[in-house]
């Protein structure tokens, strides 16, 4: 009983009698420019703070790059954004309406925000295809999956996928027997599948050649606009390929912000890369 | 014409037609020969190959848990045996005033611990659809309850197996209990008529071998369709990854549940067409052995290939009756030597070392 009249006692409670912002499902409200807000959110593990007070929003069809040493978070980051790890305090949101601490992974998915691991991740005992076909932006319900085919756009979306990360050849082969660079481009296809309104992209370059970091740099810029993206990645050169916003984690909070050369030449970051 | 429906999974085609022509020739073969033809089968023959058919029933519902799902479930026997149970409350109604004490309602065994009257979940059991449903329905409504509790709360791998294993266990306990309702440790058996005609004669057997056969076979061209739909494949694509599943937007848990589920299914008609061809029931049938027994077939015909579970049934069962007929005391070592063997030396059982045989000639 008190812990509900408590909220209503409170004198400095507002109450949004006329609501500004009306939920509709499947509709990420943007109107604020701001997809992703997390204010104050703090994730520790056995008294280990991965995540301390952070604080950070990213803008619609921004890309966006995270860099930090190891352990500064960036990763826990991601987790808490997909629903893998709850926030002990603090709020996310995805656009002003959606709050992601009410849902779970796959309805993180559905709503339009999805991920590429920094281990690759595809399915070894499916090909490459069936590999798209399962990312395919659809209704995932398990009655609906038992009966569902492809049509002729969906078939030509794969085939577009499959065209612009260069696998239409592989396309019956399984993703098993894929070299590392390619499972990375397998995954960024298969995010591209989900066509989500935010792309949450953990290391996409390591392992790749060069040409192939290029390519990957490429893709990436083309999305800006009309995708979120949100980069993690520790090789500075394709940071600053693609970068025009970069945020530096450190110790679980936001060190700074601001473009390539403004971070690279912050002594505070400097000391955080290099040592005292 | 059969073949080239089956293109290149051309093993699953001639499995099946092996058992099309099991189904139809046993039985038509012992009802028109008589004893002393060559073409001859016994009853015996028939009752046996009736069972067998049923094991690889039981086995084809755990490969599709196991080796498509990923789900280790060691207490699939607790499906079967209810099945089993379900079909044994239906026959022991059949039995009437047949029984040792006479009395038309209750069973002897309930005469015999001086019951006045069926206990109410006994009710129903008279009718062959209500008890044919119950063969599905409960079996079913465990997997569910079950599989609803575990895979929310993301139980997984060994931990799953050993609750698994509990839960049958738990049941047999409750089954050897005479306040139960169900026979106690003797089970149910005694068994007289199914649907009005005996169950000694040769033309039920012969049915009741035609059924188990028929079935297997919708069960088996179901699955095969089954695991080749999207959902196919997003549970193999759970087995292998399943977190990432999730972050695709499928909620993974209601798709292992309606795996599990029907998988249960299969496993209680199995139980059902089992108990008639055998005469008895009784809660040894939800002994863990038994369903780790049912692991071994699996894995000995070659998981994640469903024709594989068939054959691996079937060929071990029929180790068992040979062996357990020349050297009874030998068998239970054979088979922890046989799984030992089969998960070092053939990981993918009997299917992937005909493969690997097939493959090395294409080779040469």
């Amino acid at each position: 009983m008190s812990n509900t009249t408590k909220p209503l006692l409170n004198r400095y409670q507002t109450f949004n009698f006329g609501h500004t912002h009306p939920v509709i499902k499947g509709n990420v409200d943007v109107s604020h420019g701001t997809v992703l807000y997390m204010e104050d959110v703090s994730v520790s593990f056995d008294g280990f703070k991965a995540l301390n007070n952070l604080s950070l929003y990213i803008n619609d069809g921004e890309l966006r790059c995270l860099i930090g040493p190891n352990g500064a978070g960036k990763t826990t980051l991601m987790d808490v954004i997909t629903g893998k790890t709850k926030a002990d305090s603090g709020s996310v949101y995805f656009g002003q309406t959606i709050d992601l601490q009410q849902l779970d992974e796959a309805a993180i998915a559905q709503a339009g925000i999805c991920r590429k691991f920094q281990k690759p991740s595809v399915f070894e005992k499916l090909t490459v295809f069936e590999n798209l076909e399962l990312s395919l932006k659809a209704d995932k319900g398990a009655w609906v999956t038992l009966f569902a085919t492809l049509n002729g756009e969906q078939r030509d979306r794969i085939d577009e996928v499959l065209e612009i990360i260069g696998m239409t050849s592989l396309r019956f082969q399984l993703a098993g027997i894929l070299s590392h660079g390619q499972k990375q481009w397998l995954e960024i296809g298969m995010l591209l599948m989900q066509d989500p309104q935010v792309m949450l992209v953990d290391e996409p370059v390591a392992g790749m050649t060069h040409q192939e970091i290029d390519r990957t740099a490429e893709l990436l810029l083309s999305l800006q606009g009309k995708h979120s993206v949100v980069v993690v990645e520790h090789d500075m050169a394709f940071v600053r390929s693609i970068a025009n916003k970069v945020t530096v984690l450190h110790e679980g909070s936001v060190l700074m912000e601001g473009t390539m050369d403004e971070v690279q030449n912050d002594p505070r970051v400097i000391q955080v890369y290099l040592g005292e | 014409m059969l073949l080239k429906y089956f293109g290149n999974d051309k093993e699953s085609g001639f499995v099946l037609l092996i058992l099309a022509a099991v189904t139809l020739i046993i039985p038509l073969c012992n009802l028109i020969f008589s004893a002393g033809s060559v073409f001859y089968f016994s009853a015996y023959t028939v009752s046996l190959i009736g069972k067998y058919l049923t094991f690889a029933l039981l086995a084809l519902s755990l490969d599709l848990v196991w080796g498509y799902c990923g789900i280790l479930v060691l207490g699939q026997g607790a499906f079967f045996a209810l099945g089993g149970y379900a079909m044994g409350m239906y026959l022991m109604r059949q039995i009437g005033d047949r029984g040792v004490y006479g009395n038309p309602d209750l069973p002897d065994f309930m005469v015999f611990l001086d019951w006045k009257e069926l206990p109410w979940y006994w009710s129903g059991f008279e009718s062959f659809p209500f008890a044919m449903l119950m063969v599905m329905v409960v079996p079913a409504i465990l997997a569910f309850v079950f599989g609803w509790l575990t895979f929310r709360s993301r139980v997984t791998g060994v931990y799953l197996s050993i609750i698994s294993q509990a839960m049958t266990y738990a049941l047999l306990l409750a089954f050897f209990r005479n306040e139960m309702g169900f026979g106690g440790n003797n089970g149910l058996t005694d068994f007289k008529d199914i649907v009005g005609f005996s169950l000694q004669s040769d033309t039920v057997r012969a049915i009741l071998l035609m059924s188990s056969g028929l079935i297997l076979i919708v069960a088996f061209i179901l699955c095969r369709w089954l695991v080749k739909t999207r959902l196919g494949r997003v549970v193999t694509a759970v087995r292998d990854h399943e977190s990432r599943v999730r972050f695709l937007g499928y909620r993974v848990e209601m798709f292992k549940l309606w795996i599990f589920v029907f998988s249960a299914i299969l496993a209680g008609l199995a139980g059902a067409l089992y108990v008639p061809q055998v005469g008895i029931i009784n809660p040894s049938e939800f002994s863990p052995l038994i369903s780790l027994e049912i692991v071994v077939w699996v894995a000995v015909g070659g998981r994640g290939t469903l024709y594989g579970a068939i054959i691996g049934a079937i060929v071990v069962n029929y180790g068992k009756t040979v062996l357990t007929g020349v050297l009874p005391e030998v068998w239970l070592f054979t088979l922890g030597a046989v799984f030992i063997l089969v998960t070092i030396y053939m990981p993918e059982g009997l299917v992937g070392l005909w493969k690997r045989k097939i493959g090395g000639l294409n080779h040469e």
